[in-house]
């Protein structure tokens, strides 16, 4: 133990003779180690993105969405210019009716429409929900109280707004019981959501939600005062059009407390789902069905994608940096030649100059490592600063946003605690590799030869 | 008389491949205990070879070696480093000192290879410190070689030398890369050593060095060609 101290003192002495060279080769190390850190890092911060994402939709839940019907299909339906499409009032007593352990079913129907408070005005998304939209959603409050049960039968006229929506139209006053206009009708304000982390878009089939500029109202109420005969009719550009959708989504919660254990359940459930669809929507394609469950799945395998692809890519300056480390080294051994004579003819034996050479590469590594591991720990704040530069020079403000750009923008690299370790002991273990060849070419050098070398 | 070295019919080959080069051609020689040694000769005479063998650096292609009484021909590479580490003290022509450490860290060198790895404790330091001084350098611990004249740097060497307190000092040229009076300073010092009892085996090709040995041989072409001193 003791001898092994000295080695290493004597070792980083070695190193210091030549304190530029020595940097220099570090750093092939000091910026594989790094790497390997943040692409991990990165890579988590995704698929954690990504699984809280699916997370927020709720892992026990079944999601059946209307969806534009493709323009090829030409399933328009009756009605003239009016486009029909989605999901029935028929849709959902079927399902009600035939999913097995059904625990909350919520039918959706939203429109964005313009929304005033005498003169404050914003365009803000109308839902018609149920009273379980609320927990589904993970709403919270921070005043007043949710829809009710008998806000539903008596169609009131009452909402709630989301945070961003009560300060836009009531930036001076309590919103509470002061009243919205929609449309041409006012509706009491009866409670305020807090803050909600909007969800991203998933897999394109389920567009992103920013549930900060929404008004919940009563799904009676909206299908009798703003969904009349199921047809909104709005004024797009230059031209109005009609579209005819009964709900655009039924969240389907399956009791099922052994979630994490077995899946299968809501696999097969969802299977089910899909079917009962199926036969209803096939031909039209006009109606989706999505499973978080299935995209949590998919999350952790783009998970694992991200971390061997980028995990790989960083390995292979670590691999460089390791070649760099052997160059340099058998460069060192030619240089001391003379020096590794004279310990020879001092009483060395082979293995001590072994030793003597692997432990200055593996002291290289292991600092070089080190640095790495620091450097590593500011990925996140590297990162922020990349996101500020694209943010304020790259992107045009107000310019459309790609979701590629808005993954980007919303995510935060988490670096993986396991990751410094691993990406410590490679560093190490590389010095080890790359070290072991000068470390006996050194050892194997005849004394007297070394000894003559000039 | 008790013997330190006795060589029998000692050969050494070099095999280059297309040619073998017969550096030694059967060497016989006793070496007493106590003795001081030069070996002479012209370049290519063989000399050095003698030297690396005696050593324990190479070992013969043929004749034997005794070392107090040991075959050297049958020990292994690691036996020769404890041998070369714990018997024998080397001193060269050009110093060779470890550039990056301190005039006590080059003393010490020879501690870090002692059979067993014991720690190096703090009489091995006071050790260290104690031959600096013996030598002349007390005040100089700390400088590195560079820092040091060439005269000063082979007193390291001797320093280091002797820390295992050596039974044989093996000494190639020490003085050939010194002026005379420096190399006069460092041939008192072998002198000494050999006074106190330490058998001195030393190559030069200088006849005032040599003079200051007890005994001389003479080498050519692989074979002792004569004892004592050939004028001219």
């Amino acid at each position: 133990m003791y001898h092994l101290f000295r080695t290493i003192r004597l070792a980083v002495k070695s190193l210091l003779l030549h304190k530029l060279r020595s940097g220099l080769t570090m750093l092939g190390i000091v910026f594989g180690v790094f790497s390997v850190i943040a692409m991990l890092a990165i890579g988590e911060g995704a698929s954690k993105q990504a699984q809280e994402q699916v997370l927020l939709l709720g892992a026990n839940n079944i999601i059946v969405v209307s969806k534009k019907p493709p323009e090829d299909s030409g399933s328009s339906g009756s009605g003239g210019s009016v486009l029909r499409y989605g999901l029935t009032h028929e849709d959902f007593l079927i399902l009600d009716r035939t999913v097995p352990r059904l625990e909350g079913i919520v039918p959706v129907r939203e429109v964005v429409l313009n929304v005033r408070n005498r003169d404050h005005e914003m365009n803000s998304r109308i839902v018609g929900c149920t009273t379980e939209y609320q927990e589904m959603n993970h709403l919270e409050l921070s005043m007043g109280r949710f829809l009710s049960e008998q806000d539903l039968v008596n169609l009131t006229n009452v909402v709630v707004i989301a945070s961003e929506t009560a300060e836009s139209l009531f930036p001076l006053e309590n919103p509470l019981n002061k009243s919205v206009q929609i449309g041409n009708r006012a509706y009491r304000v009866i409670g305020v959501t807090k803050e909600r982390t909007a969800s991203a878009a998933i897999g394109g089939s389920l567009s992103g939600q920013d549930y900060n500029k929404d008004i919940y109202m009563p799904l009676d109420t909206f299908q009798s005062r703003i969904n009349t005969k199921n047809i909104i009719v709005k004024r797009g550009q230059g031209a109005f059009s009609a579209v005819s959708v009964v709900y655009d989504q039924i969240t389907l919660k399956i009791d099922h407390p052994k979630i994490v254990d077995e899946p299968e359940i809501i696999i097969a459930t969802a299977e089910m789902v899909r079917e009962t669809m199926d036969a209803k929507h096939a031909v039209a394609r006009d109606v989706d069905v999505i499973v978080p469950l299935e995209l949590l799945k998919q999350a952790e395998q783009l998970r694992n994608i991200f971390n061997v692809v980028l995990g790989s890519i960083a390995g292979i300056s670590l691999l460089v940096g390791g070649i760099g480390i052997m160059n340099i080294m058998l460069a060192t051994v030619t240089e001391r030649t003379r020096e590794i004579g004279v310990r020879r003819a001092l009483g060395a034996r082979r293995i001590d100059i072994t030793q003597q050479f692997l432990i200055e590469t593996i002291v290289l590594s292991g600092i070089g490592g080190l640095v790495g591991m620091g450097l590593g720990l500011t990925t996140p704040a590297a990162f922020e600063a990349i996101k500020y530069v694209v943010t304020n020079y790259i992107l045009e403000s107000g310019g459309a946003t790609s979701e590629m750009t808005n993954m980007f923008l919303t995510m935060t690299p988490q670096i993986a605690i396991w990751s410094l370790p691993v990406a410590f002991g490679f560093s190490v273990l590389t010095g080890l590799v790359f070290g072991v060849y000068p470390a006996r070419s050194a050892a194997r050098l005849d004394p007297i030869e070394a000894l003559r070398h000039e | 008389m008790e013997l330190t070295a006795k060589l029998v019919n000692l050969q050494k080959h070099y095999d280059l491949g297309t040619v073998v080069v017969k550096a030694l051609r059967g060497v016989s020689l006793d070496i007493p205990s106590g003795d001081f040694l030069a070996i002479m000769g012209s370049s290519g005479s063989g000399k050095s070879t003698m030297l690396n063998l005696l050593g324990g650096l190479d070992r013969p292609t043929s004749g034997e070696y005794y070392l107090r009484g040991q075959n050297v021909a049958l020990l292994s590479d690691d036996e020769l480093s404890a041998i070369r580490n714990g018997l024998i003290g080397f001193i060269f022509q050009s110093f060779n000192l470890v550039a990056q450490y301190s005039v006590l860290e080059n003393i010490a060198v020879p501690l870090l290879y002692r059979p067993g790895y014991p720690p190096v404790s703090s009489e091995d330091e006071d050790r260290c410190n104690e031959m600096a001084k013996m030598v002349g350098l007390g005040d100089r611990t700390d400088h590195r070689p560079y820092q040091l004249s060439g005269g000063q740097q082979q007193r390291v060497a001797i320093a280091r030398a002797l820390i295992n307190d050596p039974a044989i000092i093996m000494a190639d040229e020490p003085t050939g890369n010194l002026d005379s009076k420096t190399g006069e300073e460092i041939l008192g010092m072998l002198t000494m050593l050999n006074q106190e009892g330490r058998t001195i085996i030393m190559v030069t090709h200088e006849d005032e060095v040599a003079e200051k040995a007890k005994n001389q041989i003479f080498m050519r072409d692989g074979l002792i060609a004569g004892t004592g001193i050939f004028k001219g």
